[in-house]
């Protein structure tokens, strides 16, 4: 814990002087995640941490490592590889993952299809993000996870806003949002049948400018394309697309160089970039801060396809 | 620096609840043109004039389609001083369990109130939780105001029909604000339509209500989380116990003291991967090394040698039952997780269900079902390191698991009885002086007497009786009154069923100071409880002071026809909920030491028959 955020409060003139114990709003999102973190190495047997080199994966994945301290993040990360990844993202996602000395293991979708266990949209336009829940559950079914680390937050999305930090799946890696156990104080109820397991969001409470804030704070590393760089890209949907070996404009799609960033990593055919010249992680926050979209609304095609989208897709066992 | 806030909202279906709260991220900037551009479509769909920002808020496809709100739902939003979490709760009555998930963790318990309706079962159910929860800050929030008129005396007479059922509840922070959600009048912005009042628009408290003292910094409780060993070339033998300060203040240096085992090292240092830390206090996650190799593991608590939690195989609890598959019964076992420790433990006994609007107790319960709260007893295979829950919501609090489904069925509050507190460690300092030489030297002895009854009964009369009867024959005599300590030494208690116990004991080491000093004490208090009145009697037999407990048993019709403050009246128009005798039991004295009431003579034959009674201690 960075100490300059621990800070006297000259202020306080209450007997005793507990006022000048004082937290800042980072360093109590950091200790409550921690201790999540460590609750699940002491009640779990097989943890995995689910880390896609998205800015929520990297921060989770250094929480964890200050959780443990000075001993090793006591389990694996693992990437559900959807085959339509940045190049960049994919880059760092090596790099990063073995600089941290953890164990990465890479669950392909395409091994899904080509083994017939999923079958691939051929509408034109199509995306993957589907085809991740089949892969996501073999995988944790292959390791054996009994507890699976997921970056998402409650600020994203409403159906997110309503899940648990441990968030209980059936057999089947369904979640039941009506019949959700109750969490009270920091006690976290980590019980489960064999085959069972709980899905746990140590972000849970972080926002978007959180992230931004302690990434920046803490010095963390980042993919690249989170800060604004030149990239030739073209309008669809309303939104900005880049052109990659996974998507290419039609024909009345006009390619043009811009400064851009992401603000979320997901499939290069389905995510967005904003036009941006933050090319430094202040500038960023400077941006995030004034901004009028949330991050899924401005470039995820993904969830616009209903307003009970993430919901359907959460039940069926999705982040 | 901004701090983190943790908000906890609760209303009813349609007092306007979702529309405050998106009233607030929208005023003060919290949600996004798309989630905005969302909502203004739906109400669109539906017809509706105006966007409804209640929409916002509403996030299952199920609560869209009931237009209700069924679960805790979290929000997010930040001014330049203070970051907000909001756990948004439904209202309606059998989502009680949702209600104290939310505020569990929070700082402030926003409530709402319709200004057209007043105070509801609704209300008084939620501030009842909170209380319960000890949530330290409540804001009333009398909404609607703009329905009736931005009327005063309204709001007034809600205020005050309010505040006479929170002094039974042990809230000591109480702020109320007039608003209109749909317009938006002081919620972000001063209104204009209610020039009379002179106090914060909400957000504007919410940015400045003082929550720095809310956590204890006094009593150090860290609980082993998990123990971190390392072998690198940096840190050959690396041994660090990790956990989340609960309370206290660590250093290091401090002598620690390990439970259960019993074992007492010193911290060594406080790392962090930040580097080593001066000291630790709650909320931080750190790790600690002590200076010495002895066995410390997950479920252990590292405390103060002279400042300890009980150890008890016995919990007495207030439950809140959350399954609706199963009730609470007696007889039946359950795992309890406390802290860092998982135990098995079986529900001995009920000891009453609490109704949470009158807050009476029902004793003839021997099961709880969904969204009932009660007193229950349970039984621990292993010893658990308990605190009251008033001093440390960590050690002071439990969920209850049941071992066949693995599902949290309810969440338990712990109540430690004040006198097993002391530590065997806190010795009592002795002085030069014994008792006896005291006594002789003054000529005099010490002495307690408890006057119990109704309100109305005479106890306070007789006891001023007595007490002049001695100070005129040369001995010291001192009237402890339950009014006049009410507003000194207990002034911070409410009528909770808690804080009559705590004013109760209170009063009884009080009067066993002043009778160690060679006084009479006289108590004169309602003092309901047959457990709280065995309280001070063993406080005094344990000292070897000489007790007599007088029951002054002045019938209740008789007391509510003498009525000398109008208390009567008030309780039986409702204003005075938790009443003894009308609404809360008084439980008839088993085995008190004189009986006395209107047939047993004048006020002057009464009192000579106390003293002869207290004679025969000081022969």
């Amino acid at each position: 814990m960075a100490r300059t955020r621990i800070v006297a409060d000259p202020g306080d003139g209450v007997a005793g002087g507990s006022g000048r114990y004082r937290l800042s709003d980072l360093a109590a999102l950091e200790a409550q995640s921690i201790h999540i973190f460590r609750e699940v190495a002491a009640e779990f047997e097989r943890p995995t941490l689910l880390f896609s080199g998205g800015k929520d994966s990297i921060v989770m994945l250094h929480l964890a490592r200050k959780a443990f301290w000075p001993a090793p993040v006591p389990f694996s990360v693992l990437h559900v590889d959807t085959g339509r990844n940045f190049e960049e993202v994919l880059e760092f996602r090596d790099r990063h993952t073995e600089a941290a000395g953890v164990r990465l293991v890479v669950a392909k979708v395409q091994d899904d299809i080509d083994a017939g266990r999923t079958v691939e949209d051929s509408a034109p336009g199509a995306t993957r993000n589907r085809l991740q829940t089949p892969t996501l559950l073999r995988a944790i079914t292959e390791g054996g996870h009994d507890a699976v680390f997921g970056g998402a937050r409650r600020d994203e999305e409403k159906a997110r806003a309503k899940e648990r930090i441990f968030s209980f799946r059936d057999e089947f890696g369904q979640w039941d949002p009506k019949n959700q156990r109750p969490e009270l104080w920091n006690i976290y109820n980590a019980r489960h049948h064999k085959g069972e397991h709980i899905r746990v969001f140590p972000l849970s409470n972080w926002t978007e400018l959180d992230v931004w804030h302690y990434i920046n704070e803490e010095s963390i590393d980042v993919p690249p394309i989170y800060l604004a760089h030149r990239r030739q890209v073209f309008q669809r949907d309303g939104m900005l697309m880049a052109e990659t070996e996974h998507l290419s404009p039609a024909d009345d799609e006009a390619v043009f160089e811009a400064m851009v960033r992401f603000r979320t990593v997901g499939d290069a055919d389905c995510t967005g970039c904003v036009e941006s010249m933050a090319d430094t992680l202040d500038l960023v926050i400077a941006e995030v801060a004034a901004t009028r979209m949330t991050e899924r609304g401005a470039t995820r095609a993904d969830d616009r396809i209903s307003e009970a989208g993430m919901e359907d897709r959460k039940r069926e066992g999705y982040f | 620096m901004p701090e983190l806030l943790r908000l906890a909202t609760a209303g009813s279906v349609d007092d306007g609840k979702s529309t405050l709260i998106g009233r607030l991220l929208y005023d003060a900037k919290g949600i996004f043109e798309d989630q905005l551009e969302a909502i203004r479509r739906t109400s669109e769909q539906r017809g509706q004039v105006e966007t409804d920002l209640a929409l916002l808020t509403d996030g299952l496809r199920a609560e869209r389609e009931q237009g209700i709100t069924i679960d805790v739902a979290y929000r997010y939003f930040a001014t330049p001083k203070r970051k907000f979490i909001i756990a948004d709760t439904p209202g309606h009555a059998q989502y009680t369990r949702n209600m104290v998930t939310g505020a569990s963790n929070a700082h402030v318990s926003l409530i709402l109130i319709d200004a057209r309706k007043g105070v509801i079962e609704q209300t008084r159910r939620h501030a009842f939780l909170s209380s319960m929860l000890g949530v330290p800050h409540m804001v009333l929030c009398v909404n609607k105001m703009d329905l009736i008129d931005w009327d005063q005396a309204r709001y007034e007479h809600i205020k005050s029909d309010f505040m006479e059922f929170a002094a039974r509840l042990n809230v000591h922070d109480i702020t109320f604000i007039p608003i209109s959600a749909l317009r938006g009048d002081n919620v972000v912005q001063r209104s204009e339509n209610m020039w009379w009042y002179d106090g914060s628009p909400l957000l504007n408290h919410l940015e400045s209500v003082y929550i720095g003292s809310d956590e204890n910094f006094i009593d150090p409780r860290f609980p082993v989380q998990y123990v971190i060993r390392s072998q690198t070339p940096d840190n050959p033998d690396f041994r660090g116990y990790a956990g989340t300060v609960a309370s206290g203040v660590l250093r290091p240096g401090d002598d620690l003291l390990v439970l259960p085992s019993g074992t007492t090292s010193r911290i060594a240092s406080i790392v962090t991967p930040d580097g080593e830390l001066a000291e630790a206090f709650p909320p931080m996650a750190v790790v600690i090394t002590l200076e010495d190799d002895i066995a410390v593991s997950r479920g252990d608590i590292l405390c103060r040698p002279n400042n300890r939690p009980t150890l008890t195989h016995d919990l007495e609890a207030t439950v809140c039952w959350m399954d609706d598959r199963s009730s609470l019964a007696e007889g039946k076992n359950y795992l309890l997780k406390h802290s860092t420790r998982t135990v098995r433990a079986m529900a001995e006994s009920i000891q009453y269900r609490l109704d949470i609007n009158g807050l009476h107790r029902d004793e003839a319960v021997s099961a709880l079902a969904i969204n009932e709260i009660g007193r229950v007893s349970f039984r621990c295979t292993e010893p658990l390191l308990v605190d009251d829950y008033t001093t440390n919501r960590t050690t002071g609090s439990f969920i209850i698991i049941d071992p066949a489904t693995n599902a949290t069925v309810g969440a338990g509050v712990i109540r430690v009885i004040a006198t097993t507190h002391a530590s065997p460690n806190v010795v009592r300092h002795g002085g030069r002086v014994t008792r006896e030489d005291r006594f002789a030297s003054l000529g005099t002895y010490g002495a307690t007497v408890l006057f119990t009854g109704l309100s109305g009964a005479g106890k306070s009369t007789l006891a001023a009786g007595v007490e002049e009867a001695f100070v005129r024959s040369g001995r010291s005599a001192f009237l402890l009154d339950g009014d006049n300590l009410r507003h000194g030494l207990n002034g911070d208690l409410g009528f909770s069923d808690q804080d009559r116990t705590e004013n109760v004991r209170r009063a009884g080491e009080v009067a066993r100071m002043f009778a160690e000093a060679g006084s009479v004490a006289l108590i004169a208090l309602i003092c309901p409880f047959e457990e709280d009145r065995q309280l001070i009697r063993s406080l005094h037999e344990e000292a070897g002071l000489p007790y007599v407990e007088i029951f002054v048993n002045t019938s209740l019709e008789e007391c509510e026809r003498r009525d000398p403050k109008g208390l009567y009246a008030r309780a039986r128009a409702g204003q005075l909920p938790g009443f003894t005798g009308i609404d809360s039991d008084y439980e008839m004295p088993a085995h008190p030491e004189l009986v006395l009431g209107p047939d047993s003579g004048s006020l002057s034959e009464q009192v000579a028959t106390v003293l002869e009674r207290l004679e025969g201690f000081f022969r």
